[in-house]
């Protein structure tokens, strides 16, 4: 996994709740079996119509957020579907930071396995952000290091994240390559069984 | 006597594997089940670093997803033919066991996984799949995990887990006639919304849960993750015990006495304290219909979609109106269906099968219906057949089909077309999961097979005789 510490980037304002992993990615898309290309297939239902052709209603197909690689969303997000290819698909269009109030478990680890930073911030600090984005462009600054969001005008928030997950992120570490450190631990309470 | 502990705190300590403050606890996993849409990423990522399947022993794989359910020889789409041959190669060469698509255990692999005992209490079990929790029915501690997760217990057996919060989700009395276990888990969520489980286990309790089959507990903990939940399980009991004697991958005798006195001794302490505990009525809980796009916009049968003045995030419902094709303030008895799936993960197990065919008996699907059954395993199937439910489904105007998650994803070529409206006994209501522009209602298999007859939403306990 590649590290991530800082990303300035663009901002894309998704004020909806419980956004779900079959509408980041419709379940037609999950038969292939290679982990890139699905950035084209993202929203895919939200961002064309039943022709193939892209929605005027759906906002990520607006000028203003081509380029887009920060996603504001409402609570619970990526909830459902333990699909992968979700942030697979997230990544794959660009995204890198991911902020709502919350999120479902399993997309959250999800994230942090591809190098996705999901940021947990409260409904009530994330308003301002969200309409500000909506209205205008709107850049954001997240430093991993130093757990912080800045706005270019003075306004900035501080998130929590675990620090395992965070040292993780920072570090870009294979989980599996970690784990393998513990295999004399393994071993032994295999035995012990 | 230690201190008193809850199911979770007595498997979690048992599956330990390392320690270490302010850090995720490395855990042993007994049992991995691995379907053919969410592993060929992880064996990839073995091939690629040179890694090794640990425990091919204790990994179990099936096809599912992508499988057609009328003629299995005739797959239309390549991809999802190289999917599923590309699962057959992994097992190969790793020594998995496989039940491929004509394997007499093929079958929805949270039918499966209990059909053959592989499930048992005290395990840690995962797959890459949400509906994983369907296994803590039996007092196992099982959830859905990620395909680089899937890759991770592939190679080391193990998972990192931050230990989880335990919320008792306690039901008190009993279901009435023609209530079910998913009306009740429908309730459940529809009750504390569909994030209330992020972080937990649940743990189900109360009298209603006690009298609940397995069949009936499986539906409920399946449906935890639509709760938002890690896991949801059931403290293990008799029922549970008798359910899993005989089973194929449970020892016999003597081993299995030892082995049900080691499961009863896991249930919950009398005294044991969870993080939370919410509370619900069983008594209270009628015939449930999702009107809307996630599993917690839910009514009973006898009321109506919201009023937009009275809800919580009114653009979300607005939204999800709109998209179901319905007003606010609409009768659910008034919602008219074309489409009707009796199968799923959820509900597709032979007493649903059973409690469905015995509305639907002697009756026919209303004209311009579509209705079909998928069993969730190929042994409910012939198990049904035998007891002769396939032929009351049949004369009734139902399709009759082999077994897969089928319409519940609409992966293969069971879809519900766009604008389609279907009564489902699947677990999710999302835009788009039937198919693309398809409207979807989560009921109970007696609730979908009534709306099959009548073409519209009834309450099922019109049919009382037959469900009392």
């Amino acid at each position: 996994m590649e590290a991530i510490n800082t990303h300035k980037g663009l901002v894309y304002p998704l004020n909806r709740t419980n956004i779900d992993t079959d509408q980041i990615i419709p379940k037609q898309f999950l038969k292939r079996i290679e982990r890139t290309g699905f950035g084209q297939f993202l929203f895919y239902h939200w961002r064309f119509d039943d022709d193939g052709n892209k929605r005027s209603d759906f906002s990520l197909n607006n000028a203003e957020y081509q380029g887009a690689s920060i996603l504001l969303a409402g609570e619970n997000f990526g909830c459902g579907s333990s699909r992968e290819h979700a942030p697979w698909a997230l990544a794959d269009y660009g995204f890198r930071v991911i902020i709502a109030p919350s999120f479902a478990d399993i997309f959250y680890n999800n994230s942090l396995k591809n190098g996705i930073i999901p940021i947990k911030i409260a409904e009530s600090e994330l308003d301002e952000w969200m309409k500000a984005a909506e209205d205008s462009q709107l850049v954001l600054d997240v430093n991993l290091e130093n757990q912080s969001i800045t706005d270019g005008n003075g306004k900035e928030i501080h998130f929590d994240i675990p620090e395992y997950h965070k040292e993780k992120l920072l570090n870009g570490w294979d989980d599996i390559d970690l784990t393998l450190h513990q295999e004399a631990k393994i071993s032994a309470y295999e035995a012990a069984r | 006597m230690g201190k008193p502990e809850t199911i979770v705190d007595k498997i979690w300590k048992k599956h330990e594997v390392h320690k270490e403050e302010g850090r995720p606890d490395l855990l042993y996993i007994d049992l991995h089940l691995v379907h053919e849409v969410t592993s060929p990423q992880a064996f990839e990522g073995l091939r690629i670093n040179n890694r090794k399947v640990r425990r091919p022993d204790l990994t179990y794989a099936t096809m599912d997803h992508n499988v057609p359910t009328k003629n299995r020889d005739v797959i239309k789409d390549q991809v999802a033919q190289n999917q599923m041959e590309t699962l057959k190669k992994n097992c190969e060469d790793n020594g998995i066991k496989l039940a491929d698509m004509y394997h007499p255990d093929q079958g929805i692999v949270h039918v499966i996984g209990p059909q053959l005992g592989l499930t048992q209490p005290g395990k840690t079990i995962v797959c890459g799949d949400s509906h994983t929790s369907t296994h803590g029915a039996f007092g196992a501690l099982a959830f859905g995990i990620g395909t680089s997760e899937v890759e991770h217990v592939l190679a080391t057996q193990t998972i990192w887990q931050e230990r989880p919060k335990t919320m008792q989700v306690k039901v008190e009395g009993d279901l009435g006639p023609g209530v079910t276990a998913k009306d009740l888990i429908l309730a459940i969520i529809s009750k504390f919304g569909v994030r209330f489980g992020t972080g937990y286990v649940l743990e189900y309790t109360g009298e209603a849960v006690r009298n609940l089959s397995m069949e009936g507990r499986m539906t409920v903990c399946n449906m935890s993750i639509e709760a938002g939940a890690r896991a949801g399980l059931i403290s293990p009991d008799e029922t549970t015990v008798e359910f899993l004697k005989g089973k194929e991958y449970v020892p016999e005798g003597e081993a299995f006495d030892e082995l049900a006195e080691e499961w009863l001794q896991l249930a919950t302490d009398h005294d044991a304290v969870y993080d939370k505990t919410v509370t619900i009525n069983a008594e209270e809980i009628e015939p449930q219909v999702s009107w809307g796009t996630n599993p917690g916009m839910c009514v009973p049968v006898n009321g109506t979609t919201p009023d937009l003045n009275e809800v919580d995030y009114r653009e979300d419902v607005e939204r999800a109106l709109e998209y179901m094709g319905l007003e606010q303030n609409q009768p659910i008895t008034s919602i008219e269906i074309d489409h009707v799936f009796i199968g799923s993960c959820t509900n597709s197990r032979l007493s649903d099968l059973q409690k469905a065919a015995a509305i639907v008996k002697g009756k026919q699907v209303k004209s311009g219906v579509r209705a079909i059954v998928v069993p969730g395993s190929f042994s409910i199937k012939l198990q049904a057949e035998k007891e002769g439910l396939d032929t009351i489904f049949k004369d009734a105007g139902f399709e009759w089909r082999e077994a897969g998650c089928s319409m519940c994803l609409a992966m293969n070529d069971d879809v519900v077309p766009i604008g389609g409206r279907c009564a489902s006994t699947s677990n999710r209501n999302f835009e788009g999961r039937q198919g693309n522009g398809a409207r979807t209602h989560l009921v109970s298999p007696e609730m979908a097979a009534a709306a099959a007859i009548e073409g519209h939403f009834v309450d099922v306990r019109k049919y009382a005789e037959l469900v009392g």
